[in-house]
């Protein structure tokens, strides 16, 4: 049983790991430029022509490539075990997965040839070759095949056991793709109606600001699809490798409810500083943006509640004497917690990014990449390494290398991570220093800046140790000898107490409702204030 | 629906948190006055800087102009990979309203030590103002990635 699924997810899962390889390199480079260590230079007889290339293969591969592989195979696996049933279609999952690998082909050959040297964001007026846009939807067209698949295999599922509520796991995995589908539409748009007419030339100019709107409509959608993963991790299988329970099982279900309809109606705190879009419609993006802040306070409970649950079970008592009694010498829970103690600082920085006018303090500083190595390098990519601790050894019947290796692994990212965020936030506030610059060859560097500079150079140089202490571990895992003595099977956390969950917790229509009236409130005035004032007026640059 | 006592204390206490925390922002930024980027003007960014078009096809250093006594204005265009003009004088004490817009692609502009925070968008102008008390050096940067020579996009205000 599973055949086909453990194929799908080890297929999705080479690839993901790949693309964060290759992509990750170039962060320790970064850092180190910044320093003065310039190996540019060198890199440029290799076909990376700068800075830049580098950085966006960088975005590209670590927050879209990686996250969108790993998180489909996750979710393949994830659904069918919670199910206890194959996937319906496995051949639309082959082909997601089919359309997926071809779009990264597809984008990769101009990313590499410096021809999409455009950063992951791709702002327009700036035109990368067509193709760099033609692979993205590509990937992006094929997770959607990979979403229908799962539906199919869920309405099959609620035929087959009518009035039975969906287990958690399945149920919040598939909320996070029907998120997925619906933000990607702002992402679709933007390529499909305003940027290929455009590059192939059927338009003259494209309207740069409308453009970011539709971009974030994607695009703060997009972090919720890399951590909501996470959390289904954190919520459906941690407390159970932690000897846990789950704490509350209507408030987890809640929670990714609640972040299917608000994860949408707030893109525009990402453009705060436009000059283009009236403050008014900026204000009521605000006040959604700053609802976000109650489902991720009751995961910051409900998930520290059960592991709690775990701790006391293993002997642990008094106010935090629990605490070390969590399962520390397990790589894939050691990484976890880890990755949820630098979500917190992720957590606050978000709040003050989504502060309205407050982001004017930090608005495309160098705080703004600190904070999110905290939230997508941290929150999410240490809870996908964590996870991979057990899902490689379970679809691969092998052993996990080494367990020393893992926690080493999981501290070395942790403390590489606390200096490198530390110094970049700080940069960012006190010192202004943008993001996204060349800084090591910015002639307004100044020697202030230095000491933080090292500070995030040497956490780069200890996230890059600690990158591949990960990937020997994984190729130690998949080609060792030592076969599981038994299979592993998905940590599914039961619930602490037996509760009845309500209909509505289980129901798609009202929180579909609810998520298109709050994009409509959210975005119709905006949309239709851009159409009014429409500039379109950009020819293509290319800048690099 | 079961919710346990404690989370149901803390739910309450979370927003009670986040209230206080939009009405605080609020508050304050009506207090001090604190203005976001709002829409001022459009332009076509492929004529805006030829001359007669737009103050912003003024000679590079007539873009800075004195007002009044203590009020100046300043059209920056932003391009790649320079701001025109990169260098601003005002007396300490004097209020500066900036205009800011780019002929070719998103740029940004942040003057260091202070709250001025702004993307630059092709078609569009960006404006703030803002009054000066302290003299010194403030570094204005480009804060959006705008191609391989981004990092030397810069300029200097100097409040004397």
């Amino acid at each position: 049983m599973y055949a086909n699924e453990n194929k799908i997810t080890g297929w999705n899962l080479v690839i993901a790991f790949t693309a964060l390889f290759i992509g990750g390199l170039f962060g320790p480079l970064q850092k180190l430029q910044g320093i003065g260590l310039n190996t540019y230079p060198t890199l440029s007889s290799l076909g990376i022509k700068s800075y830049y290339q580098g950085l966006t293969i960088h975005g590209v591969l670590n927050a879209l490539v990686f996250t969108t592989f790993f998180i489909i195979g996750f979710f393949t696996y994830a659904i069918s075990r919670s199910l206890k049933r194959e996937q319906k279609y496995p051949w639309l999952h082959w082909l997601a997965f089919i359309l997926m690998a071809l779009g990264l082909l597809v984008a990769a050959v101009p990313i590499l040839g410096n021809a999409a040297t455009v950063l992951y964001t791709f702002y327009p007026p700036m035109e990368a070759s067509f193709f760099f846009y033609l692979g993205l939807t590509l990937v992006v067209v094929g997770s959607w095949f990979a979403g229908w698949g799962f539906y199919f295999t869920y309405w099959r599922w609620r035929k087959d056991n009518p009035g039975e509520k969906t287990p958690f796991i399945a149920l919040a995995s598939i909320i996070t793709m029907v998120m997925w589908q619906i933000a990607t539409l702002g992402v679709a748009t933007e390529i499909l109606f305003q940027i290929i007419p455009w590059t192939l030339g059927w338009v003259e100019g494209i309207d740069p600001q409308l453009a970011r709107t539709f971009f974030w409509f994607f695009g703060h959608p997009l972090v919720y699809f890399w951590l909501l993963p996470a959390y289904v991790s954190w919520y459906g299988m941690l407390p159970k490798q932690a000897g846990g329970k789950m704490f509350s099982e209507s408030l987890a279900r809640l929670v990714f409810w609640l972040f299917l309809a608000l994860s949408i109606p707030v893109g525009l705190h990402h453009q705060f500083t436009d000059p283009g879009v009236p403050p008014a419609y900026k204000t009521i993006h605000w006040i959604l943006t700053f609802s976000l802040f109650i489902p991720s306070m009751i995961t910051a409970f409900s998930v520290s509640a059960s592991l709690e649950i775990g701790g006391r079970a293993n002997g642990g008592t008094g106010l935090l004497g629990w605490i070390s009694k969590l399962p520390w010498g397990n790589p894939s829970y050691a990484a976890q917690n880890l990755a949820m103690i630098l979500f917190v600082f992720g957590g606050i920085g978000g709040l003050t990014n989504a502060s309205y006018d407050l982001n004017m303090a930090i608005h495309n500083t160098s705080w703004v990449p600190g904070h999110f190595h905290t939230t997508l390098g941290s929150a999410v990519t240490l809870t996908f390494f964590g996870i991979a601790y057990w899902l490689v050894p379970a679809i691969s019947g092998k052993q996990l290398w080494s367990r020393k290796v893992g926690l080493w692994q999981a501290w070395t990212w942790f403390i590489g991570m606390l200096l490198m965020s530390n110094g970049l936030h700080i940069l960012g506030l006190n010192f202004g220093m943008p993001r996204r610059t060349m800084i090591g060859s910015a002639a307004y560097a100044s020697a202030d800046w230095n000491p933080l500079l090292i500070e995030a150079a040497l956490g780069g140089i200890i996230l890059g140790i600690s990158g591949l202490l990960f990937y020997a571990n994984m190729i130690g895992t998949v080609f060792s000898k030592k076969r599981l003595d038994e299979p592993i099977e998905m940590p599914v956390a039961e619930p602490y107490q037996p509760e009845t969950i309500p209909s509505w917790l289980d129901s798609w229509k009202p929180w579909i409702a609810t998520t298109v009236v709050l994009i409509l409130v959210a975005y119709t005035p905006v949309l239709i204030y851009l159409f009014g004032n429409l500039n379109a007026s950009s020819p293509g640059f290319k800048v690099w | 629906m079961h919710v346990d006592r404690t989370e149901k204390l803390f739910i309450f206490g979370s927003i009670t948190l986040i209230v206080i925390f939009a009405i605080a922002i609020a508050i304050s930024g009506i207090a001090y006055g604190i203005q976001v980027p709002a829409p001022y003007e459009q332009v076509n960014p492929n004529t805006v800087s030829t001359p007669g078009n737009s103050p912003f096809g003024a000679p590079v250093d007539e873009r800075v102009r004195e007002l009044a006594p203590g009020k100046y204005e300043a059209y920056i265009l932003a391009q790649t990979w320079v701001f025109q003009p990169n260098e601003i004088r005002i007396p300490a004490g004097s209020e500066l309203t900036l205009y800011v817009t780019s002929k070719d692609v998103q740029h940004g502009f942040l003057v260091q030590r202070t709250n001025i925070n702004m993307m630059v968008i092709p078609g569009q102008v960006s404006q703030v103002t803002m009054t000066f008390d302290d003299p010194g050096e403030y570094n204005f940067v480009c804060h959006e990635y705008c191609g391989v020579g981004h990092q030397t996009m810069y300029g200097r205000l100097i409040v004397e």
